[in-house]
């Protein structure tokens, strides 16, 4: 079982006195009061060793610790923190005597269930106190390296790991840093892409949020081996909590030294601005990015030049991804070989996915590559909810494509998922089951690319606007024979002529859907009928005359009055009126109602 | 901004823009920034903030328009009373967002986005708040409700109705 919450509570000695038994029996009620006792777990630990704050109640994966603890505080914590995911401030401990918790906690089964790398430190430590960050072995990685290395054997580990990109590309991360060390320029830059632009994706926010060092740590480090002094950290504003915390992360390394003017000791300096996002999904593609920091209109710009030659305000530059870089510092301290054996052949290491919609545990889980789908689905996800079939998982998002049931045995890496033609994307996992239609979620996509093009390129502003416009044709019954090869064909010149990743990527979704649920487009089109029973112009919500009972619930519940009849006689809908909103076959209690 | 009294008095929100831009001054690509603060004093973007803006940044009026609407986050309207922020990311939506949406739209008597005529709610589709594991999710005015039916709708609005 895979719960998307835990609360720990202490059962010390000091605060059992201070009835901790008492409060964990008020969780589990009002867990059970608001239905989420299988999404929230209790467990009692021992002492935490803070007994004269306690009793210490601790809810993971946030890694709130909320101190003195009464049972009436409990039915705060619940509604607002476990219903609503909103921290209680006023029982928040203070960062003092946080420090040194950290060890005990990492021993708790739940953490031992994944293989946390980029994860390690979230939920384990506070993240708005440098010292339990130092406390596990933070910063010890850019000391050895600033102290021990050259800039070369840096780039020389990180690329013996086989670490790739975590932001969807999966280009090897050492190669990328290679690159912009070779060039001789006054001025370099570090980025860090947390842009997160993946509707449905929250693995950045969370590194960020539980571990904000990490990023800093490892970006420091990259400045050291390309020669940057300056580093940006591109976030969306729509993250305020990470934002505060990366803002007193930073502050904290600044007053420790360890950014800043000749970092231990050494002739190197480094230092890092925050930039916020203002919500372009463009703005998370590298070039645009770095238009975005120059403070200008998020539009990507073409390549070459590459960034490692001319990048940020066109000196030489790199990006990588949040969790890109939460795994440098333990490749550096645990060693390349550590991590490439962690893995497959060519995908190296963890990856953290964010697994969300027709699933039961909708979470954030770190895996190591190579494990199945199934495992991820079943093992960990819970399977989906309501006995429902699983249809397809979707990666990668507006820029992926679908997995199908059939393949659901693959081990997820790089390759297979590019094979399957998905691919491993940022980390959004959307499972749907038969209920979703793919024409339907391939037209979804499709409105995300149109809203979100920048406009710059023609392929992409037009061509995208006009592969949507067929599919909400396909979808609201007008489809004809030829409009799948229009698709096909509209795909490929996109694909070939876009400016940059978004358009290129745009077509994705419907070449991915298409190769899999070719049906369904067919059914679409040549039967007019949505066999998932979504698309509302394709549905008709038909009344079985020996089922129904004539109790007029239903003509009741109709918004549009479209239902008719006399009582205790069967009713009847008028087509021409009704809106296909379901709310009658909801009603129904005889299942009457069906939609066809 | 402007107001009546001549030039006696000094409209705060005015001055507290004016620090801002002076904070930014000397700073690389500053106007995104600026912009995100004058948007929090000012809760919209109106053209006259913009102007001032592009002249304590000493960049043109169409260089600032141009930036203010390439990006969602910044509104050169404001907002109604109640914002509602309903979710159509990916994790939403295959969980029903979009009848939520029609739903919202039927409620408010808008066709998309926009603010009502009585100024009270403004509707506002985003993508991804981060609470995925409630889908389908909104936000009005920060409070978050999450596992939304269509039916829910109307009880929710009606509460904000009320508080009038
Ligand atoms: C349209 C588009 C959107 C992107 N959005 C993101 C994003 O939100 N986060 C991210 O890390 N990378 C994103 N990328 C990938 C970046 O361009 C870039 O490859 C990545 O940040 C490099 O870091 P990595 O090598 O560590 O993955 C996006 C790419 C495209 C084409
Ligand atoms: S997709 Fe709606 S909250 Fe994430």
């Amino acid at each position: 079982m895979f719960y998307r919450s835990h609360v720990l509570v202490c059962g010390g000695t000091g605060c059992t006195a201070s009835q901790s038994n008492e409060i964990i029996k008020q969780f589990e009620k009002l867990l059970e009061d608001n239905n989420i006792e299988n999404e929230v777990k209790v467990v009692k630990t021992g002492c935490f060793g803070l007994c004269e704050k306690g009793p210490i109640v601790v809810v993971y994966p946030e890694g709130a610790t909320y101190s003195r603890v009464t049972p009436d505080d409990v039915k705060e914590i619940v509604s607002e923190h476990l219903v609503k995911g909103r921290i209680v401030k006023r029982l928040l401990l203070g960062e003092k005597e946080a420090e040194d918790v950290s060890k005990a906690l990492e021993d708790v089964g739940f953490f031992k269930r994944q293989h946390r790398i980029a994860l390690r430190n979230c939920g384990v430590i506070n993240p708005e106190n440098i010292e339990e960050y130092i406390a596990r072995e933070g910063y010890l990685a850019l000391g050895k390296v600033l102290t021990e290395m050259s800039p070369a054997q840096v780039i020389d580990i990180i690329k013996k790991s086989g670490l790739r990109g975590r932001g969807g590309g999966g280009f090897p991360t050492g190669l990328k840093w290679e690159f912009a060390s070779k060039p001789q320029a006054d001025q370099k830059y570090v980025c860090c892409n947390a842009d997160e632009g993946d509707p449905g994706a929250f693995m950045d926010r969370s590194i960020l949020e539980g571990d904000p060092h990490s990023v800093i740590e490892a970006m420091a480090i990259a400045g050291y081996a390309i020669g940057a002094d300056k580093g940006f950290i591109y976030v969306r504003a729509e993250y305020p909590i990470a934002v505060t915390r990366l803002n007193i992360a930073l502050k904290q390394a600044k007053e420790y030294g360890l950014l800043g003017r000749n970092i231990f000791g050494t002739d190197f300096s480094f230092d890092i601005e925050i930039r916020l996002g203002a919500g372009a999904f463009v703005c998370g593609e590298e070039t645009a990015l770095m238009t975005s920091v120059e403070g200008k209109r998020g539009e990507p710009r073409p390549r070459p030049p590459f960034p490692a030659n001319k990048g940020l305000w066109q000196k030489p530059t790199i990006l990588n991804n949040v969790e890109t870089y939460a795994n440098i510092p333990a490749i550096i301290l645990n060693g390349p070989e550590w991590f490439s054996g962690i893995g497959t052949e060519k995908s190296k290491g963890t990856k953290v996915f964010a697994i969300g919609g027709k699933i039961n545990n909708t979470g954030l889980v770190e895996i190591p590559m190579g494990t199945t789908l199934r495992e991820v689905i079943y093992d960990i996800g819970g399977g989906i909810p309501n006995e429902k079939k699983f249809k397809a998982a979707q990666t990668g998002g507006p820029s992926g494509g679908c997995i199908p049931a059939d393949k659901i045995d693959t081990p997820i890496d790089y390759d297979n998922l590019t094979e399957l033609g998905s691919m491993m994307g940022s980390g959004g996992l959307i499972v749907m089951d038969e209920d979703n239609c793919m024409v339907d979620i391939a037209k979804f996509f499709l409105d995300f690319t149109v809203d979100e093009s920048c406009g710059k390129c023609p392929p992409c502003r037009i061509g995208t606007k006009r592969m949507y416009e067929i599919l909400e044709k396909i979808t609201e019954g007008r489809g004809e024979d030829g409009d799948i090869e229009k698709l096909e064909l509209l795909a490929k010149n996109i694909k070939a002529s876009a400016l940059c990743g978004l358009g290129q990527t745009a077509p994705n979704p419907i070449l991915s859907t298409l190769r899999y649920f070719r049906d369904e487009y067919e059914a679409h089109i040549y039967e007019k009928r949505c066999p998932a029973g979504v698309c509302k112009a394709l549905l008709r919500y038909v009344i079985d005359e020996d089922k129904c009972k004539g109790c007029s619930l239903c003509a009741r519940k109709c918004p549009v009055n479209a239902i008719s009849g006399e009582l205790r006689k069967p009713y009847h809908i008028d087509q021409s009126i009704c809106i296909k909103c379901g709310a009658c076959m909801e009603t129904c209690k005889f299942g009457a109602i069906s939609k066809v | 901004m402007s107001c009546s009294c001549g030039s006696t008095c000094v409209d705060p929100k005015a001055q507290e823009l004016q620090k801002v831009i002076e904070k930014y001054k000397n700073t690389k690509g500053a106007v995104i920034p600026v912009l995100h603060e004058a948007q929090e004093i000012y809760g919209y973007l109106p053209l006259q903030v913009q102007k001032t803006i592009a002249e304590g940044l000493d960049v043109s009026l169409a260089e600032i328009y141009g930036i203010v609407t390439f990006y969602t986050q910044f509104s050169i309207y404001p907002k109604g009373k109640y914002n509602i922020q309903l979710c159509l990311g990916t994790a939403c939506y295959v969980k029903g967002a979009g009848q939520i949406y029609d739903r919202l739209k039927q409620e408010l008597g808008l066709d998309k986005d926009g603010t009502t005529k009585d100024g009270l709610f403004s509707l506002e589709s985003c993508r991804c708040i981060g609470a995925c594991g409630l889908a389908p999710v909104m936000m009005i005015n920060g409070e978050v409700y999450g596992r939304l039916v269509p039916d829910d709708i109307p009880g929710i609005l009606q509460k904000y109705r009320d508080a009038e």
